[in-house]
């Protein structure tokens, strides 16, 4: 089993598991908000159609947590909106 | 870079597309096989490292599809974003490269249908839930609705049961007895009678109640799924009065249907039809030609129709492109086996219609378009109000299939609302303006200035 | 009178003729705003004009726009004053730069020459790799379907779309009484040719040849962002490539947000007819000097890209009035890449046309018969 970070906690993952999958077997079933109406938003399709799971991932956002292999050590952050904060003017 | 040049290249590895390939690759040509996900198999045959089949079905096909084509070149977790035709061929921009020869076998995805509360966590497509089970080992929920309509709800549920979650019922909107009046189509295919008992034994046996003519209508929770609304429908799929029942449950699979994954043969330009399912399929010839040259079609993508369908689309298609036609009698058995198999996905798509009273399903402020957080409210203004008289009017007015799924979760939704409040059919026209997606996969502007240009030389 | 068109420029006659007292007809092949105006972006521009007549339009049309969104609503149209910024990234850029906006200045546009610290302060995500900078407060962006669709839903005017015109009617005098259309006849006193790209087509079907041609453009659309982009950014490159008549590819960006959240970045030059081909070439190239001048757009992922077809003249001048070839025909039509932003002035100039009074502005430079030859 790996682990990842996912705010204050670390998630296991096994092998060639997804951020999602991985997220959804540790009882989570949302790490996203929407952009309008900050709605809660997880896994919808899980093969990577919908891009609801959306994740920061080491700080990229806008990852689709369906398809991200779980990486040992990777920083995971619940994405707020489109994510990009830190670029709004 | 694009470096290399191939004969073929197959864009999708599930059933049609590891066909397609094998054949190919057989026949003697320089094959490339690609597919988006980390590991070939498709929808179908999606499988965790070293699973050895357990539960899978025609896992000893996969097996020997996956001997011949580790022959050919097999590209994974790269998604083709676009394909541009060239004098001699096409170059495909994901995995750089060019091949003379495209085949297309990208399948397909659920069909969804908006209800109130779909968007909540916990609420996730019949093949989402199947993905999550047979690619990561993870059950969606310990307590499972499975909804909508098809033959395809039954391996979902019993696979859910199986792998050990309650699944509190199957709900499918239609009247599969309907099958009944079309024993031609079932006769010649005993093989799927065979499989429908068997997944009704499962049932049996984790007592799963099957429901006929209900579906969930509703969800509710708070910031997740925890019961949805579970009705009987009238013939039209209106919830039928005083039949509504509410079910505790941490997650529902729903899916109606299946859209064909047509971003490819939309951006060559290839003719697109409207199929008996109600789906915008591309259009194929006899041996599995599109309407440009170059291309042909294999599974889903021309109709949807199933694995075993696509494995002999897949074949006929690999065997045209190569251009290996001398085993006479091999052709004739395929091309007996398709129209067996084209015969019993026309009554199945004629035994599964979608009606248009899921409409009535849902409130005004029900969301249509879950990315840009669309309501049916404001789609209808725009067809009341402003006029538009199309899906694609709809969108450029009211922005349903603007966000970041570009339509492939709402564009049926979209086309069906647009032709119901205009008192009219859904049309291909409707649900191509919903379709064209000229990047196909997700890349960055610092991608698109890196891309590759063909060198002449290859 | 009957429209041709329900684009923008069409929407826009549309809603000033309803207001000067005439009955109105529109009629579309297509759907609302599903041609021309669907392919544009949505400039509403005095900044990336030479001093002159098309100038002269802009100006009255950026009065036009703003009365028009104190009438109908901004929300409604989208219609943001946000102003444009346009950036010069060298010493020569920056020399041309500032000799136009000072002639511009002089025919009553407002433009601020700033300097690398304030356009930092500006636009705070752009490159620092810049020269100097020219501030257009009168810019204005709109959502171009949504404005067309709203402005003919307040016109009162009855919109027909899916109606395709076969041929004009007219009398023994050879002046026009109508349209033959795919829906039946319609009978009009003014027919106004507003069909954007096709307008060439219309008005030679009426008789009355007009050289209208179509030059390829494509946007890039990326994902949705907060508030990135203040302003419509652009280099100074632009302003050469929109007089230019060469027939190559042209690409000099122009980047905003939108009230949607993404980020458009437009546009290309091409003129290689009605070629609905995608280029990856070209996109690249947008892609590469979008980044160029807001280097945080390398991390961002693009969403889609759509093309359109401006409608242009020989001499870049629209064709704005009634047709002295062919009484009872009015052009509204070849404003190339700039028809979103003149369609107000449009408008406005051909209601005044139609109904005695005299018109705002001199059309002259604008009139239909001004082609000779060339028109065929």
């Amino acid at each position: 089993m790996n682990t990842f970070r996912f705010g204050d906690e670390e998630i296991p993952a096994e092998p060639g598991q997804s951020i999602g999958a991985a997220l959804i077997a540790a009882g989570h079933r949302a790490w996203r908000t929407t952009r309008h109406t900050g709605e809660p938003r997880g896994i919808f399709c899980g093969i990577g159609i919908c891009f609801d799971c959306l994740v920061t991932v080491n700080d990229r956002p806008g990852q689709r947590a369906c398809l991200t292999e779980a990486q040992p050590g990777d920083r995971v952050t619940p994405q707020e909106g489109a994510g990009r904060g830190h670029l709004a003017v | 870079m694009v470096t290399s040049r191939y004969d073929i290249a197959v864009l999708g590895a599930g059933p049609a597309g590891l066909a397609a390939a094998a054949a190919a690759h057989q026949a003697g040509k320089h094959t490339v096989l690609i597919d988006g996900n980390p590991r070939v198999g498709g929808q179908y045959w999606r499988h965790r490292p070293g699973d050895q089949g357990a539960g899978h079905h025609d896992w000893a096909e996969l097996r020997r599809l996956l001997a011949i084509v580790s022959g050919a070149d097999v590209v994974t977790g790269q998604q083709v974003w676009h394909v541009e035709r060239t004098e001699d061929g096409f170059t495909l921009h994901g995995p750089d490269l060019r091949c003379r020869t495209l085949i297309v076998a990208t399948g397909g995805y659920d069909r969804q249908l908006p209800f109130p509360g779909w968007t909540l966590p916990g609420v996730v497509t019949a093949g989402g839930a199947q993905a999550l089970l047979k690619g990561q080992n993870v059950l969606v929920g310990k307590e499972i609705v499975v909804a909508g309509t098809g033959p395809f709800l039954l391996p979902v549920a019993a696979g859910l049961a199986e792998a050990g979650a309650r699944v509190v019922g199957v709900y499918e909107a239609g009247e599969p007895r309907g099958f009944a009046r079309r024993p031609a189509a079932l006769l010649a295919n005993p093989a799927k009678l065979v499989e429908g008992a068997g997944y009704l034994r499962t049932f049996a046996r984790h007592r799963i109640p099957y429901h006929t003519n209900r579906t969930v209508v509703a969800a509710q929770g708070k910031n997740r799924v925890e019961s949805v609304t579970v009705a009987e429908l009238d013939r039209h799929w209106r919830a039928r009065p005083d039949t509504e029942r509410t079910l505790n449950c941490d997650a529902i699979a729903v899916g109606y249907g299946f859209t064909p994954q047509l971003e490819i043969p939309l951006q060559l330009g290839c003719a697109a039809r409207l199929d008996a399912d109600g789906s915008l399929v591309a259009t194929a010839d006899g041996q599995q030609r599109a309407s440009v040259p170059g291309v042909y079609l294999a599974g889903e993508v021309c109709g949807i129709g199933g694995a075993d369908l696509s494995l002999v689309e897949g074949e006929l298609a690999g065997l045209h492109a190569a251009d290996a036609l001398a085993d006479r009698p091999r052709l004739a058995r395929l091309l007996r086996r398709r129209r067996t198999l084209r015969a019993f996905a026309a009554a199945m798509h004629a035994t599964y219609p979608v009606k248009p009273g899921w409409l009535t399903w849902s409130e005004p402020e029900t969301l249509l378009c879950r990315c840009e957080e669309i309501t049916l409210r404001t789609a209808r203004k725009a067809v009341h109000d402003l006029g538009a008289s199309d899906a694609r009017g709809v969108k450029l007015l009211a922005r349903p299939g603007m966000g970041l799924c570009q339509g492939r979760v709402c564009g049926y939704a979209t086309a069906c609302l647009v032709a119901h409040e205009r008192g009219r059919s859904v049309t291909a026209t409707d649900l191509q303006g919903m379709s064209a997606r000229p990047i196909a996969a997700p890349i960055t502007l610092g991608q698109l200035t890196q891309l590759g240009q063909p060198s002449k030389e290859d | 009178m009957l429209v041709i068109g329900a684009g923008m420029v069409g929407a826009a006659c549309a809603y000033h003729c309803a207001e000067a007292g005439l009955r109105v007809t529109v009629v579309d092949r297509g759907a609302v705003a599903g041609g021309t105006t669907s392919g544009g972006e949505g400039n509403i521009l005095v900044s990336d004009k030479e001093p002159g007549p098309e100038l002269d339009l802009a100006l009255l049309s950026i009065r036009k726009w703003r009365e028009l969104g104190e009438r109908v609503g901004p929300a409604l149209l989208e219609l943001e004053a946000k102003g444009g910024v346009v950036v010069a990234q060298n010493a020569e850029t920056s020399a041309g730069l500032a000799e136009l906006a000072k002639a511009q200045r002089d025919n009553g546009i407002t433009a601020h020459e700033i300097s690398p610290a304030e356009l930092a302060e500006l636009e705070p995500n752009l490159t620092r790799e810049v020269a100097s900078g020219v501030h257009y407060p009168q810019d204005m962006q709109v959502q171009p379907m949504l404005a067309a669709a709203q402005l003919l839903r307040h016109s009162g005017a009855r919109v027909r779309t899916g109606v395709e015109v076969q041929a004009v009617r007219r009398n023994t005098s050879g002046a026009l009484t109508g349209v033959r259309t795919s829906a039946g006849d319609i009978a009009a006193d003014w027919v106004i040719n507003a069909a954007g790209t096709w307008g060439g087509d219309l008005a030679s079907l009426a008789g009355a040849p007009v050289p209208v041609l179509p030059r390829k453009g494509f946007v890039l659309v990326t994902e949705p962002l907060p508030r990135v982009i203040r302003h419509k950014v652009y280099t100074a490159d632009y302003v050469a490539n929109v007089a230019s008549g060469d027939a190559g590819l042209e690409t000099s960006v122009v980047v905003e947000g939108t009230r949607a959240g993404t980020v458009l970045i437009g546009a290309s030059r091409e003129r290689v007819g009605f070629d609905r081909r995608f280029s990856l070439a070209v996109l690249r190239k947008l892609a590469a000097q979008a980044i160029g001048i807001f280097p945080f757009l390398a991390e961002v992922t693009l969403l889609r890209g759509y093309l359109g077809f401006r409608p242009y003249c020989p001499d870049h001048l629209p064709v704005i009035g009634p047709d002295p070839r062919v009484p009872g025909l009015v052009h509204a039509c070849g404003h190339e890449g700039a028809g979103i932003g003149l369609a107000a002035a449009t408008g406005h100039l051909i209601a005044q046309a139609l109904t005695g009074a005299t018109p705002e502005l001199d059309l002259t430079p604008f009139r239909p018969d001004r082609f000779g030859q060339e028109a065929r």
